[in-house]
């Protein structure tokens, strides 16, 4: 994905934490002791006018760029973001926050119950894009920041830009929904379904009471290999793997034979390293309960914008299609937002707002660049 | 609206393009702009810049929009004869249509709905009645390739051609007012015998 930068080059980053006492939930519920983990990269200028917030998508945290120590893998968007880079750290100042619910340091199903002492699991509320949303905006003002430059994400990150967008419309200069929908379509909410029907099926899942035993691997697993398949194209596949076989065969039946198999196998036993199969429940509801405009037209929400939007969607991607970031693009005309779209000839699918980092790179610079330009 | 007629200095006019420096002088300073067709959006920039006008760009072209936004022109991915749906009535106080209505399927069409959404559109194209290409027609028989009109038939983009009487009639049938009208031959501003010995018609037009 990105290119690994050699040792001498790398800059380092660390997670860092925020704690508060309370989030009032959008369902009406209070989570107490509330924890974001966040990252930060670049500087914070004296008028604090230059902050970009990064949202992660569904499986994403808040290590976005740079390098923890004694990791080789840079963070998830290190192409995107970095000194010269499209979100260039010499110039803004970049924010990227760990969603609610989640389990990459902020406070999620697997974190310890206040109330019990024991981690939520089940007990935990549902959350939503909008909760999500809420706890960053306590964050960016724990951080002095009244006036967000720009705030972008790709999938469920933008998700979380449109929320922005609808929940503080008066604290956003610009964004960027890459990949995204104003709401899920069913066949976004009937995929989201499988992973959690995988992941319940699962006797290890326990109702969700796993933590200190035997976690619901095998489930977990399955609901990422589903979800890799939906982040893929027909082409890229083809390309990745063919129909090539893989040379390793253990002597059983139903072993992977192709190589799309073992590569499929590989990303489930890595996710279910690091991912918390409750939160892969909770987020993936957050997202299929998600919508923006609430029932309403998407342009309603729109009119009290300052914001100018930079769009933009991949041609191969037909898990978040074009017509879906599209109709963002409506409401923008109706209600006379300025905004600049492009469906970005990339084939990796819906990955591609990860991996496709050329068009995107000078578009997003370029758009930066122009945010306090005359219209 | 009457033009404006220089009311903004100028102060950036770093084009060499008549039909640009022709579309500065129609448009009032601070209004509302819509390019369809707007290319690598240097005649929005240069509205941008000199007459502090607020606009959108619609443009099919991938690398023509990536140049869009390096200049800072807010630009749709969007073919012309569908990219004005969604836009509300007079969302802008003008449409351009430069060198595009030729290339239109539904041009009819298009400038109804480019006058529901604009108050005022600038329609700019190249004359078919110009003397060269009626000369080329009636003395070889073939199909005219001039200037403004520089392809041959097999890789043309346009798909009506029309004369600056044609748009004249038009516009008249149509009932839509004809506020300015500019020709160009060879780079340059005439007024005589426009039909006949203009290359380019600019036309300011309104409901």
């Amino acid at each position: 994905m990105s290119n690994a930068a050699s040792p001498e080059q790398r800059i380092y980053t660390s997670l860092r934490t925020f704690d508060f006492p309370e989030l009032k939930l959008e369902n009406g519920e209070v989570l107490n002791e509330v924890r974001i983990a966040y990252e930060t990269y670049g500087e914070l200028n004296s008028a604090r006018s230059n902050a970009i917030l990064i949202a992660h998508a569904f499986s994403g945290d808040a290590h976005a760029a740079f390098y923890h120590d004694g990791e080789s893998r840079p963070g998830w968007w290190d192409s995107m973001i970095g000194p010269g880079k499209a979100f260039d750290t010499n110039r803004y100042f970049v924010i990227c926050s760990n969603v609610i619910g989640g389990c990459a340091g902020s406070t999620g199903p697997s974190s310890i119950n206040p109330a019990t002492g024991a981690p939520y699991a089940l007990d935990f509320p549902q959350i939503t894009i909008k909760d999500m949303v809420n706890a960053q905006k306590l964050l960016v003002e724990h951080l002095g920041i009244e006036k967000l430059y720009s705030i972008a994400g790709g999938s469920m990150g933008g998700m979380q830009v449109l929320q922005w967008l609808v929940s503080y419309p008066y604290t956003v200069k610009s964004a960027i929904p890459i990949a995204t929908t104003a709401r899920h379509s069913p066949q976004q909410i009937a995929f989201n379904e499988v992973g959690r029907q995988a992941i319940m099926a699962d006797p290890n899942w326990n109702g969700g009471n796993y933590y200190g035993r035997e976690i619901p691997r095998a489930g977990l697993s399955v609901a990422r290999m589903i979800g890799h398949i939906t982040y893929m194209s027909d082409k890229s596949m083809a390309e990745k793997f063919g129909r090539r076989t893989k040379p390793d065969q253990e002597p059983t039946k139903f072993h992977a034979d192709f190589e799309v198999e073992g590569y499929l196998r590989n990303r489930g036993d890595f996710f279910v390293r690091r991912f918390d199969a409750n939160s892969y429940l909770y987020i993936s509801k957050a997202m299929d309960l998600f919508d923006v405009s609430e029932g309403r037209p998407l342009s309603e929400k729109f009119y009290e914008l300052e914001a100018k939007l930079l769009v933009l969607a991949f041609k191969s991607d037909w898990l978040y299609p074009a017509y879906q970031s599209l109709e963002i693009v409506s409401a923008c005309k109706i209600a006379g937002v300025p905004v600049t779209y492009l469906e970005i000839e990339a084939h990796y699918g819906h990955d591609s707002f990860l991996v496709e980092t050329e068009t995107q790179s000078r578009l997003v610079k370029n758009f930066l660049a122009r945010v306090d330009a005359a219209e | 609206m009457p033009p404006n007629n220089m009311e903004l200095p100028i102060v950036e006019l770093q084009t060499e393009r008549i039909d640009y420096r022709i579309i500065l002088t129609l448009v009032a300073p601070k209004s509302r702009v819509l390019d369809m067709g707007c290319g690598d959006g240097e005649l929005l920039y240069l509205l941008n810049k000199n007459l502090e006008t607020r606009s959108q760009g619609i443009e099919i072209d991938h690398e023509q929009i990536m140049q869009c936004v390096e200049r800072g022109i807010n630009v749709l991915l969007g073919d012309l004869d569908s990219g004005l749906t969604d836009f509300k009535d007079n969302s802008f106080d003008y449409v351009i249509l430069n060198n595009a209505l030729q290339e239109l399927r539904y041009p009819d069409d298009v400038i109804k709905d480019a006058l529901r959404v604009g108050k005022n559109l600038i329609v700019g194209f190249p004359n078919f009645a110009y003397y060269k290409a009626r000369l080329q027609f009636f003395l070889s028989g073939r199909t005219p390739v001039t200037p403004s009109l520089p392809f041959a038939w097999y890789e043309s983009p346009n798909l009506h051609l029309l004369t600056i009487e044609d748009f004249k009639a038009y516009c008249a049938e149509r009932g839509f007012r004809i506020l300015s009208e500019r020709y160009v031959r060879n780079q340059k501003e005439i007024r005589f015998r426009p039909n006949l010995l203009a290359q380019w018609g600019i036309f300011l037009i309104t409901r």
